[in-house]
């Protein structure tokens, strides 16, 4: 186990730098001379030569990205050099990151115990109507595309709306934010759930059906335990181990959902700060929020890795 | 003694599975609408004519046409063009790599294997489909830059013409969809290769001097063929949900070229405003989106079910 860990934290070093280095190329060089993509290609030589000094872009890579990097290690991760003109962008994304954070929230929080519910029930009735339904209910939920989703629904549940400040009649509200107990947040939570609720129900289903044929529910079974004991103490227990390595998938999925449904339904989360800089080529807070999103990813990865293999011996000796 | 051959076998065991079929027939849909969309679509996809903006489905136009007077019935025939030949060239260099990188770090190990490895990891320390965002949106300007020097410099006018008509925005997600695709394949071919890698019939293959080429591409490979399949088709439509986000994002393909992400989101916001008579424009690009997705996924469950029957 020791060595286990002490190689994943090894690594962990290497690989944020790894991330940091290419994500720092990237989102600096990628687009072409970083001055260049600022002034444009008519702009006056000498001033160019300036803002190039001034920036620090005249220093030889790698300590630019080294000067990057000691920065945003302390918060500061440049400013923005479009629309929010600039302003520093770390305190851009901490501002925004909050209505993030709480739609995710609610997302997970209605769809993970309900993917895990109907993963269970699938298995216990295998092979029935109701196995059956849920299984084709996932199937739609991993293939309907998020970007028809949206405004279809929106069209199924909203039924009278003007443009600019979304006005609906008698259903819900489709769009705006105004904290994670009003009912705008409905909508949004309810799509980005989506996708969890199918993998989560997907994955304890196979999970169930894999743990219920094994020799020790047999046993439970023949020393008469009852029936919910069984699935809950003996069965469930062990069937949510696997479950565990999900929660990067879905994270993942919230990264990039957020992304998307932020913007349609016009919450000003990082998503949506995220999704305009991309447009408006803000290439310093597309950098700053993929480093941060990697970083946290990364992160939250190891843990789960390390969470486990305290869980699960086999894994350690692999 | 083989009473019939294996892939007649899993062929009925997949026929059997009526979603897979279904799922076969529209992917063959689709890829003849891609191959014949110039003799299939009514109209220049492009041609828009003021005079007919905002038109319900009619006898001229099928599908109706868009704010711009387009005929989305061609649109939408183009866009299957460009989801095909993205899904076509992302899937081949996808395997390329994949198979060959995988096939050496889980048959040679050591070294190669420790880079190959690392390599894997690194990619996957990324959300995926940010990743694919972050690099679609940051390389394009580049390539476009480059493209130009490249055609200034050697004076090819095609390439000039190339790079005007925006088909640099294929080259774009192409490149950000394969980034990421053979990795996951890599991944799997080297854990598939490395459970073989000490079986008899490899070891006897090495002793009678079988070179290592011979040895990956016709001992390990074609027993490794079943899971590298499944995860291929079901792949599949992740590539062509991803083409069609990035569309949509605007960090894809961009107008003029046709893809099912940009009807959608041209219409997201203005289909608000005259809300039922314009719901088409929203729905059919929806609902064949959903279909193709649905249907690689469909085909990729079923040859689970076919190579694996101890599955079911």
């Amino acid at each position: 186990m020791t060595a286990y860990l002490v190689r994943r934290l090894l690594w962990l070093p290497v690989l944020l730098i790894l991330i940091s280095l290419v994500t720092f190329a990237l989102g600096v060089y990628g687009p072409g001379d970083p001055v260049t993509v600022m002034m444009g290609l008519r702009a006056n030589p000498k001033i160019i030569e300036q803002v190039r000094k001034e920036y620090g872009f005249d220093r030889p890579f790698l300590v630019q990205y080294f000067n990057y990097v000691t920065n945003a290690v302390q918060g500061n991760f440049g400013y923005s050099l479009v629309k929010y003109q600039g302003q520093p962008v770390g305190a851009l994304i901490a501002k925004r990151l909050p209505v993030t954070i709480q739609l995710n929230f609610v997302s997970i929080l209605w769809s993970l115990p309900l993917g895990i519910a109907l993963g269970v029930l699938a298995a216990l009735k295998r092979g029935t109507w109701i196995d059956f339904i849920i299984r084709g209910f996932v199937i739609l939920g991993i293939s309907l595309p998020i970007i028809g989703l949206m405004p279809v629904l929106n069209f199924a549940v909203a039924r009278k709306h003007e443009i600019g400040p979304l006005t609906i009649g008698p259903f819900l509200p489709v769009g705006g934010w105004e904290g994670m107990f009003a009912p705008h947040i409905i909508m949004p939570a309810f799509l980005l759930g989506l996708g969890i609720l199918a993998i989560f129900t997907r994955q304890t289903r196979a999970a169930m059906i894999e743990v219920m044929t094994s020799d020790y529910i047999r046993t439970a079974h023949a020393k008469g335990l009852k029936e919910w004991m069984v699935i809950v103490k003996h069965a469930l227990r062990n069937a949510m181990i696997p479950l565990i390595t999900l929660i990067g998938f879905v994270l993942a999925g919230l990264f990039a959902g957020s992304f998307i449904v932020e913007q349609f339904f016009s919450i000003p989360g990082a998503g949506a700060l995220a999704y305009e800089s991309l447009l408006s080529k803000d290439y310093y807070v597309i950098l700053a929020f993929t480093l941060m999103a990697a970083t946290i990813y990364v992160i939250i990865n190891l843990l789960i890795d390390i969470t486990y293999a305290f869980v699960d011996p086999r894994i350690r000796y692999k | 003694m083989n009473p019939r051959p294996a892939w007649k076998e899993t062929w009925r065991r997949f026929a059997r599975n009526k979603p897979a079929l279904l799922g076969l027939l529209i992917i063959a849909l689709l890829l003849f609408t891609a191959l014949f969309a110039p003799l299939l679509a009514p109209y220049d996809f492009s041609k828009t004519n003021l005079d007919n903006v905002e038109k319900p489905p009619s006898a001229e136009h099928l599908l109706g046409t868009d704010a711009l007077g387009r005929d989305m019935l061609s649109r939408i025939i183009y866009g299957a063009r460009s989801v095909v030949f993205v899904i076509i060239v992302v899937a081949t260099i996808s395997l390329t790599f994949g198979l060959l990188l995988g096939a050496m770090a889980g048959y040679f190990g050591g070294l190669s294997d420790t880079l190959i490895s690392r390599l894997i990891d690194f990619l996957f320390a990324f959300p995926d489909l940010l990743f694919i965002f972050f690099i679609a949106a940051t390389i394009k300007p580049g390539i476009v830059t480059q493209l130009r020097t490249i055609a200034l410099a050697n004076q090819w006018p095609w390439l000039t013409e190339f790079v005007r008509s925006g088909y640099a925005d294929y080259l774009v997600v192409i490149i950000s969809l394969s980034l990421l695709g053979w990795a996951g394949l890599a991944r799997l071919v080297r854990g598939q290769i490395l459970a073989l890698r000490e079986k008899e019939f490899v070891l006897s293959a090495q002793l009678v001097g079988v070179s290592n080429w011979r040895i990956i591409t016709r001992y390990l490979l074609p027993n490794s063929l079943a899971p590298i399949l499944v995860a291929i088709s079901m792949g599949l439509g992740g590539i062509a949900l991803s083409e069609g986000i990035l569309a949509y994002l605007g960090i894809g393909l961009q107008p003029p070229n046709p893809s099912w992400g940009i009807i959608l989101s041209d219409h997201v916001v203005r289909y608000w405003r005259t809300w039922p008579e314009m719901i088409w424009m929203i729905f059919i690009p929806f609902i064949i989106m959903a279909a193709v997705v649905f249907a690689f996924n469909f085909v990729g469950d079923g040859l689970n079910e076919a190579l694996n029957p101890e599955l079911q």
